[in-house]
């Protein structure tokens, strides 16, 4: 079966759809998709009809918008339908389905903003909207551009079958088999739970410079968790698996591999103990152990900060920050991962960003406003949560490329020190640039060797110096294989991080004295 | 309960007349509409203006002992059949779960109206041209506190929401709110390049009752002034204050751990503890709905049970866990409620200054910084910033460092409580003094 595109989407999504309310301007008009052209390059115009706008409607919005003196203005339409199935004792008992439609009107004047949305896309409640987000400017009306040209976007992740068309009862037996195998696995498992979520997206996005892009953008998860007894003590773990993909990335050897994963490491906890609290040398294994990354440099390096003032990275533009075999770059391009987009929120392409280069500091991280005042190309940053939000900068897939060691001698040039394994979230103050992740598990380092699980510490420590610590790359890099979702200004987006086995040679660890 | 949401009240009985059409057992129909507005200013200038309505409703399904909830935001009745067709059929796919009801009716036939003002009529009234005064007075306010300000935003808010809840056993229930915000950040640079940053906040359900005088700007200022130099310290044991708006990092991630979905799925510390004590003497924390403008008063809760007073620890014993009605029939257990709405301590007589002043040696926790808990076994770890003290004045600001601990341990070093509840948060916390606490650092 080969995978379709984002115009057939847009077929069988109207056909198809089987769980979810088909929106309305479907049923008005049931023959505009079936009368579309079976052109699968050309679908700005399916996108139109999906919407039911046409470019004489989006041009008097943005009229509207820019009556006041706007001098830049976009148009976010917005449709995504998302599905949770969740299992629980035994049973796949619970379900959920969200159905969210509209479009987001924003106006610029340089770089202040006005922002409205609407959930009803009817030409009098897009210019009501457009007249409210105006109001960010007072002067002549700016202008509008008179024609569109379509942005094609990239296609970072095709898919076989579109999740609306996949019907629920293809789904149960997904997250049934995961919670079976984890009782299965180890007989102090006393509780499992599992869940399958996804979601689609469809958007269409027009600027008041002619711009038009649109994509589709699936997304899934799935996660296992299991509470283990062992004399009396409890503990839980999980692992869940996620990427923009479809259905069939989800065989039984994933199943196997996540469940044995969670299983793992939760029947591991009951040995863990807590390492002396202080400075020292923290390995941190390949992959999802790159959240240090995204929370040590990559906030900081997001423009709006840094054309604020506000970050520690402000004024490090075209410096050393760290040793030469390090490089960390910012990257919507990469195949299925979280943080991919085929062209950003702002119709911009989406890119491979060098944030450091053997060491120096390269570029920011920039959307629309940012990259006007720096008078840089977009690097294809601008994100939002929804049609409900402004775009900003916000990071995509944030990784270390690979280095010239080996895993096994970074572990065994320590003397004492914690290898971090597996992670819960991160945080950072983009000011003075301390950040701080929470390991869920990870081992001693004692005499170069790794000895006794630990878990449940947290590791703080400061963006620039910390980086300037990463003493050692090796040369096995990973994606995170979980879901990641940042936030930021109260929005979140979905992201990945990835990172070969690293030494940061001393960092405060949360422990006992 | 007398209802105002005449139509939403009427889509309400419509669509459960469609759904018992396809066969539904009950359902349950949240609908919800809100109005934001709000006005931020950096640099002198407005920054961002935004304005927007929302609006949303949740359909709760039950058919053959079956269940799933669904949201739209497309509420045309044409959309709606269709909804409720693809709501039903998905339903029934799932598995028999026969926990899954409707509330019983006993549950709320005992909700009395009361007025809990959580509604300001004045809303109506506020003019756009107010909301940029509001908001550019606090950004002017903080940028000229300090020639040290780098960067400052001033930001108002407000926010009008109604809800209506109507299930097929007869609960009917409706709930019109409003809130004002103000906030205030800055960013600071010191005499080394170093920066540092402040915030300040307020959020009331009253118009009048915000504070207009920018007063956050000053504090959120000073906040970032008093952390120039911050530094991390040495590891060790030290005794340990919680400034009250932070302290729900602790008492609310205790309170996560009382939830029937954790006690029912083996994953909180303190299973089988009712009635045990399992924190220092001193500590009562009572959920009160009917708070006048509290901002978590209600009348009745999620699921529709009417909200009571209650007390959920009394003097260091557990006296109520928080059990909805699904987790409640799974446990065996009667329901309590699954959320909390004001939770109020039994606070101490001395203020914050007093607490500190008072403390020999020992760090004031007046930030967290990321950091997690495992609620299954109490473990937790969290960045921390704040203050060493010394002889009971503040001799450092520190940052970069790490508290570690279990909670079972930390509840019962919990040795004062401070006067001060944080009044602009359902969870109406105090500053709380630990002491013997594991922090890391050097």
């Amino acid at each position: 079966m080969t995978e379709i595109t984002r115009r057939k989407f847009l077929k069988t999504g109207a056909k198809g759809a089987v769980l979810i309310s088909v929106p309305y301007f479907f049923r008005l008009n049931p023959m505009a998709v079936l009368a579309a052209p079976e052109d699968d390059l050309m679908s700005v115009s399916d996108y139109f009809q999906h919407f039911g706008v046409n470019g004489a409607i989006i041009r008097e919005v943005m009229e509207t918008a820019l009556s006041r003196g706007g001098n830049y203005c976009d148009l976010f339409f917005q449709h995504s339908i998302n599905t949770y199935i969740g299992l629980e004792d035994d049973v796949v008992s619970r379900a959920s389905t969200s159905v969210d439609f509209g479009v987001g009107i924003r106006v610029l004047k340089d770089d202040q903003t006005g922002y409205s949305f609407t959930e009803e896309i009817t030409p009098e409640a897009m210019k009501l909207a457009a007249r409210t987000a105006a109001n960010i400017a007072s002067g002549p009306a700016g202008t509008t551009a008179t024609q569109f040209s379509a942005r094609i976007p990239a296609d970072y992740y095709p898919i076989r079958t579109s999740w609306e068309s996949v019907e629920i009862d293809k789904r149960i037996p997904l997250i049934q088999k995961a919670g079976e195998l984890a009782q299965s696995k180890d007989s102090r498992i006393v509780k499992t739970r599992a869940y399958l979520s996804d979601g689609v997206s469809y958007m269409l996005l027009a600027t008041s410079e002619g711009v038009v892009s649109y994509d589709y953008q699936p997304m899934m998860r799935i996660s296992i968790s299991c509470t283990a007894e062992q004399n009396g003590k409890r503990e839980n773990g999980s692992h869940n698996l996620s990427g923009r993909r479809g259905i069939e990335f989800i065989t039984d050897d994933k199943i196997e591999y996540m469940t044995q994963k969670a299983v793992d490491q939760t029947v591991g906890l009951f040995d863990a103990v807590k390492p002396e609290a202080g400075e020292m040398p923290v390995v941190l294994a390949a992959g999802s152990s790159g959240i240090l990354l995204h929370e040590a440099i990559g906030h900081g390096m997001e423009a709006d900060f840094n054309r604020k003032g506000t970050s520690i990275f402000a004024d490090k533009m075209g410096k050393k920050v760290a040793e030469n075999f390090v490089s960390i770059v910012d990257d919507g391009t990469n195949q299925h991962m979280r943080g991919s987009i085929n062209i950003d929120d702002e119709g911009n392409e989406s890119q491979k960003t060098v944030l450091v280069e053997n060491g120096i500091l390269r570029s920011y991280l920039h959307d629309q406003i940012s990259s006007r005042y720096y008078k840089v190309k977009p690097t294809g940053n601008g994100r939002r949560q929804s049609f409900r939000h402004q775009p900003l900068p916000r990071m995509r897939n944030t990784y270390m490329l690979p280095g010239p060691y080996k895993k096994e001698e970074i572990i065994a040039s320590v003397k004492k020190g914690i290898f971090a394994e597996t992670f819960a979230g991160g945080q950072v103050n983009i000011g003075p640039g301390d950040f701080s992740f929470y390991v869920k598990t990870g081992f001693l380092i004692e005499e170069g060797k790794v000895t006794r699980p630990v878990k449940d510490i947290n590791i703080i420590g400061n963006g620039p110096e910390v980086l300037g610590r990463i003493s050692m790359v090796a040369d096995d890099f990973k994606f995170a294989e979980g879901g990641w979702t940042c936030g930021k200004s109260g929005q979140r987006v979905p992201v990945s991080v990835g990172l070969p086995s690293v030494l940061v040679s001393s960092i405060t660890v949360g422990g006992v004295n | 309960m007398r209802i105002t949401l005449l139509d939403e009240l009427d889509l309400a009985h419509w669509v459960t007349v469609n759904a018992k059409r396809e066969g539904v057992k009950d359902v349950a129909v949240d609908i919800s509409k809100s109005r934001e507005v709000s006005v931020s200013f950096r640099d002198g200038k407005m920054d961002e203006l935004k304005e927007s309505t929302r609006k949303s409703m949740t359909l709760g399904i039950y058919v053959d002992n079956k269940y799933s909830s669904h949201t739209t935001n497309d509420m045309r009745r044409d959309s709606v059949i269709e909804f409720i067709k693809k709501a039903v059929a998905m339903t029934k796919y799932l598995g028999e779960d026969k926990y899954r009801q409707l509330p019983d009716p006993k549950y709320f036939q005992d909700m009395e109206y009361q007025d809990l003002q959580i509604r300001d009529v004045s809303y109506e009234t506020i003019q756009s041209n107010q909301r940029v005064e509001l908001a550019r007075t606090l950004e002017e306010g903080g940028r000229q506190r300090s020639d040290k300000v780098i960067s400052c935003t001033g930001e108002y808010g407000d926010n009008f929401t109604e809800s209506l809840k109507v299930t097929t056993n007869g609960f009917v229930g409706e709930k019109i709110s409003t809130s004002f915000y103000a906030y205030c950040d800055a960013s600071i640079k010191d005499d080394q390049g170093n920066i540092v940053e402040g915030s300040d906040n307020t959020n009331m359900r009253h118009f009048e009752d915000l504070d207009n005088s920018g007063k956050i700007s000053h504090t959120a200022v000073d906040r970032a002034l008093r952390k120039i130099g911050q530094k991390k310290i040495a590891s060790g044991v030290y005794d340990m204050i919680v400034i009250n708006r932070r302290a729900s990092r602790i008492l609310g991630t205790v309170l996560r751990s009382l939830s029937g979905r954790s006690l029912q799925q083996k994953n909180s510390f303190l299973i089988d503890m009712l009635d045990n004590k399992i924190a220092s003497d001193i500590l009562t924390i009572v959920d009160d709905p009917f708070i006048p403008r509290g901002i978590g008063s209600r009348l009745y809760d999620r699921e529709g049970m009417a909200a009571h007073k209650r007390s959920i620890i009394e003097n260091g014993v557990l006296k109520s866990y928080l059990i909805d009605s699904y987790y409640g029939r799974k446990l065996g257990m009667e329901p309590t409620g699954g959320g909390t709405s004001n939770l109020i301590l039994n606070y101490g007589e001395k203020s914050l200054d007093e607490m500190v002043a008072e403390m020999k040696r020992g760090i004031l926790v007046t930030g967290f910084l990321g950091g997690s808990s495992n609620e299954t076994t109490g473990d937790f770890s969290y960045g921390v910033n704040g203050f060493l003290i010394e002889d009971g004045k503040a001799i450092q600001p520190i940052n970069e460092m790490n508290i570690s601990g279990n909670f079972k341990d930390l509840l019962n070093r919990l040795t004062e409580i401070g006067n001060d509840p944080h009044l602009i948060s359902s969870q109406r916390f105090a500053s709380l003094k630990f002491e013997d606490v594991q922090f890391s650092g050097l």
